[in-house]
């Protein structure tokens, strides 16, 4: 059978602001198959979105096509004119994106963006697109499809939003569907439905599709064939069982030993006396106007109870929305507690940051989850892990420069990124850094809040095993807020279950994986597996879906 | 990017031919402000021609003024009112604005509801007329001129500042910064300014262009520098009626005004940027 898509060769170069040309695409080969979906794989920076992007003869400001041809249904985009390509965009290929949100123009009604496309190219009558539409939101399983349309975008939630972006994909009834990690941004229990509405969709068009995401396991789930990709070059080709089971490159049985549950070794007799580090009793924190009651209008977290041992991990997880982050503010004192008490080492610790004592804001420290916002850019690393070396212990000179030197090594950095700015740096890099600062200030407990969601598997993976060994050095404790359920397990003793701001449910790992109270089993089953079969195999309790999965 | 090029392989800046020519402009005003009394050809009160509004010739290069003084040197001592005192009121306004700016910014709560509202208020006075009323009521010395452009031109620095400060003040490092106990000042001044700087200065550019464009507006009412000394708006407005004969006394001064203020524009629009790239 004739390929519906036949890349050849391609190369991409961009150029930098020195003028330098930089090959981001280093000659790639993919064919796809009519009705097949095949996924690109790889890390941030692998080039996996400019592939996909320049199967509709396009690419980001800056970057051209240096070589090479993408033939799509007998045309190559590469020698097209803008004119050309445009008359196909949308038509024949279509574009599903990362953020549905941030796609919608949030002051049109949802089904005019919908049927825009069908406007643009003059497809088919207006009544039509819309009963069209109707249909496709009935087979994404939208709720309402009758109305769904008519409602703005803010007024959907994140994972609705994200198959109404499909829909408008789908609505021209293209040969070519291209998906930019369109789960990515979204909470594990309602991925799934997302996924199993694309799935379905999909499989009763028979159109072809590009899923393109870092997540191996959720691209087990829909796609017939994986590309492995690292550094703009095809590191792997084969079909989904294959790469699976049979991996052969190294990148890809790198990228999947990162999946494998790595369960804490060190059992819990390794800890001789565990006596309550922090203890927090009954904390409500929120935002909004303090109400007669003395508390806010908005409780995002309520009565939470929490103690942390010496030398113990606790886990928060819980969906976005949960509370899990508005915690983690109030016990560093960002967001001071309306009511409940917090004490560190048997000393009680003030709601607020600025009420507590020197000693006290060094020995709790927070890391952040983007450390590009965490870092100052004006910055170089050496003031950036300076600053609490004078802050805390009043360094200066050869001590302080000594010092940082040490810190640098102990997250595994070069010394000669000191100079550096946060820019020149890579995202694990910057982590690192992020994560060295905290441990500059020589503190006993360490908040990390969603520090890997931002990283790659493999990236991640590592910062994990980076945090058991420095914990094993440092007999430090952490905090680990995560949505992402098996980086805590990885790390954590003992894993608390967040929702709507009440603690659910506390499991300690080593004694039952089991959780017991619904929505933690809920959380617990929604995790993607490897397994090809497991989004088809997965049987969800409805009632259970209904009341606590807002997709 | 074709107009870009390296200044040098270490520090790796670029820097566009558009805003080197607009800072060899701003150089060349600024030498000839401090070398004037060094190198002006003929005294500036002493009548040299006995025609007035005389043309261009090679003993009075951009001919003479009303009274028959030589332009040149009029020009170039006026370059030391036109420079200077912008230049003063500027770094005044953007001071006071930035700092005023990024303290409200970091403090918040009624300290920025109270400035804000208060410095909005002065900014609502239309700047001429402000000027105008302070200039007749209490005279118009150069000091007076300064503290006034300075007063008039604080109001936007703040805003400007404070808006810039706000979105930086949002960010996690600041929040760090916070939870690790740092005072204001060091929030203020090591975490904040460096990353607001590029803006700022673009800001401080742009307000030397609006202060000497109002200090020459109000000398050409007559409200700025005072006779016998004049800046360049003072040279256009004592040549006014030269001006249909064509005599370069009133239009020499007009070109250095439009230069100064049209290459300041170009150098802000045109900073040199850092390059990223480091390893090329």
């Amino acid at each position: 059978m004739e390929n519906l898509v036949e890349i050849r060769g391609l190369k991409v170069e961009a150029t930098t602001d020195s003028g330098r040309r930089l090959n981001i695409i280093k000659g790639v080969d993919l064919d796809i198959a009519p009705g097949e979906i095949v996924a690109l794989i790889g890390e941030s920076g692998s080039g996996k979105t400019t592939i996909a992007l320049t199967l509709m003869g396009y690419t980001r400001p800056g970057c051209q096509i240096s070589g090479g041809s993408i033939h799509v249904a007998g045309k190559d985009m590469v020698t097209l004119s803008e004119r050309q390509r445009a008359s196909i965009r949308g038509r024949e290929i279509s574009y599903v994106p990362q953020s549905a949100a941030a796609a919608f123009n949030p002051t049109k009604r949802i089904i005019d963006q919908v049927v825009e496309v069908t406007h643009i190219h003059k497809l088919m009558p207006s009544a039509e697109a819309r009963q069209k539409a109707i249909s496709l939101f009935r087979a994404l399983s939208l709720p309402d499809p009758e109305q769904i349309g008519d409602r703005y975008p803010h007024q959907v939630s994140g994972g609705q939003l994200q198959r109404l972006a499909a829909a408008m994909a789908l609505i021209s009834d293209p040969q070519l569907v291209i998906f930019d990690e369109p789960t990515t941004a979204l909470d594990v229990t309602t991925q799934i439905e997302v996924l199993r509405a694309f799935k379905s969709v999909m499989k009763k068009s028979g159109i072809a599709g590009v899923y393109v995401s870092h997540d191996l396991a959720v691209v087990a789930q829909i796609a017939d064939r994986i590309l492995v990709l690292r550094n703009g070059e095809v590191q792997e080709v084969g079909s989904t069982e294959a790469i699976l089971n049979h991996a052969a490159h190294p990148y890809t049985r790198e990228l999947l030993s990162a999946f494998e549950p790595k369960p804490r070794g060190d059992n819990l007799d390794a800890v001789p006396e565990a006596k309550p580090l922090l203890e927090i009793n009954a904390l409500t924190a929120g935002y909004g106007p303090i109400q007669a009651d003395g508390l806010p209008l908005v409780r995002a977290v309520q009565e939470a109870s929490i103690t942390v041992q010496t030398g113990r991990n606790l886990g928060i997880i819980g969906e976005s929305g949960c509370g899990k982050s508005t915690l983690a503010r109030s016990i560093a004192g960002i967001l001071p507690a309306s009511s409940g008490k917090l004490a560190l080492d048997g000393r009680q610790l003030a709601p607020s940051a600025r009420q507590r004592s020197h000693e006290q804001l060094r020995e709790l420290q927070i890391v952040f989850q983007h450390a590009d916002t965490a870092l100052n850019p004006a910055k170089s690393i050496e003031d950036i892990l300076g600053r609490p070396l004078t802050f805390y212990h009043g360094m200066k000179g050869s001590a302080r420069s000594t010092r940082i030197d040490q810190l640098l090594d102990m997250v595994h950095l070069p010394k000669t990124l000191r100079s550096r700015t946060p820019a020149e740096l890579s995202g694990g890099q910057k982590q690192r850094v992020n994560f060295a600062r905290a441990l500059a200030a020589e503190p006993k407990i360490i908040l990390c809040d969603e520090i890997t969601s931002a990283l790659d598997t493999v990236v991640a993976a590592a910062i994990i095993d980076l945090l058991k060994e420095l914990q094993r050095e440092l007999s430090l404790s952490y905090i680990f807020i995560s949505h992402d359920l098996s980086v805590v397990e990885a790390i954590c003793d003992e894993i608390v279950v967040m929702y709507r701001g009440q603690k659910v449910e506390q499991i300690t790992a080593a004694i039952s994986r089991i959780p017991q109270h619904p929505y933690s089993q809920l959380l617990f089953s929604s995790v993607p597996k490897l397994d090809p079969n497991w989004l088809d195999s997965l049987e969800r309790d409805p009632e259970l879906v209904k009341t606590y999965a807002h997709a | 990017m074709t107009l870009s090029t390296p200044l040098s392989s270490k520090f790796s800046y670029s820097f566009s031919w558009v805003g080197m020519i607009g800072l060899a402009i701003i150089v060349f005003w600024a030498v000839i402000a401090l070398a004037a009394p060094h190198i002006i050809p003929y005294p500036i009160g002493e009548i040299v021609d006995e025609d007035y509004f005389g043309p261009m010739s090679s003993k009075l290069l951009f001919g003479s003024d009303y009274l028959g003084r030589d332009m040149l040197s009029r020009l170039m001592m006026g370059a030391r009112y036109t420079v200077g005192i912008s230049l003063a009121a500027v770094c005044i306004a953007c001071f006071s604005g930035t700092a005023l700016g990024m303290a409200a910014a970091v403090i918040g709560g009624w300290f920025d509801t109270v400035l804000s509202r208060f410095l909005d208020a002065l900014n609502s006075i239309p700047s001429k007329l402000s000027g105008l009323v302070v200039a007749a009521a209490i005279g118009s010395s150069i000091n007076v001129l300064i503290v006034m452009l300075a007063v008039i031109y604080t109001p936007g620095a703040y805003r400007f500042a404070r808006a810039l400060a706000v979105n930086v003040n949002t960010m996690d490092y600041i929040t760090v910064a916070r939870t690790r106990g740092e005072s204001i000042l060091y929030i203020i001044f090591s975490e904040i300014l460096p990353n607001i700087m590029g803006p700022l200065l673009a800001d401080f550019g742009i307000r030397f262009v609006f202060i000497t464009l109002l200090l020459s507006g109000l000398s050409f009412l007559g409200l700025g520098v005072q006779p016998p000394y004049a800046d360049w708006g003072a040279l256009v407005h004592e040549n006014i009626s030269g001006l249909p004969f064509g005599a370069p006394a009133v239009i020499v001064p007009s070109l250095a005004i439009a230069s100064l203020t049209i290459s300041v524009n170009l150098l802000i629009d045109n900073l040199p940027k850092k390059i990223r790239d480091r390893s090329a």
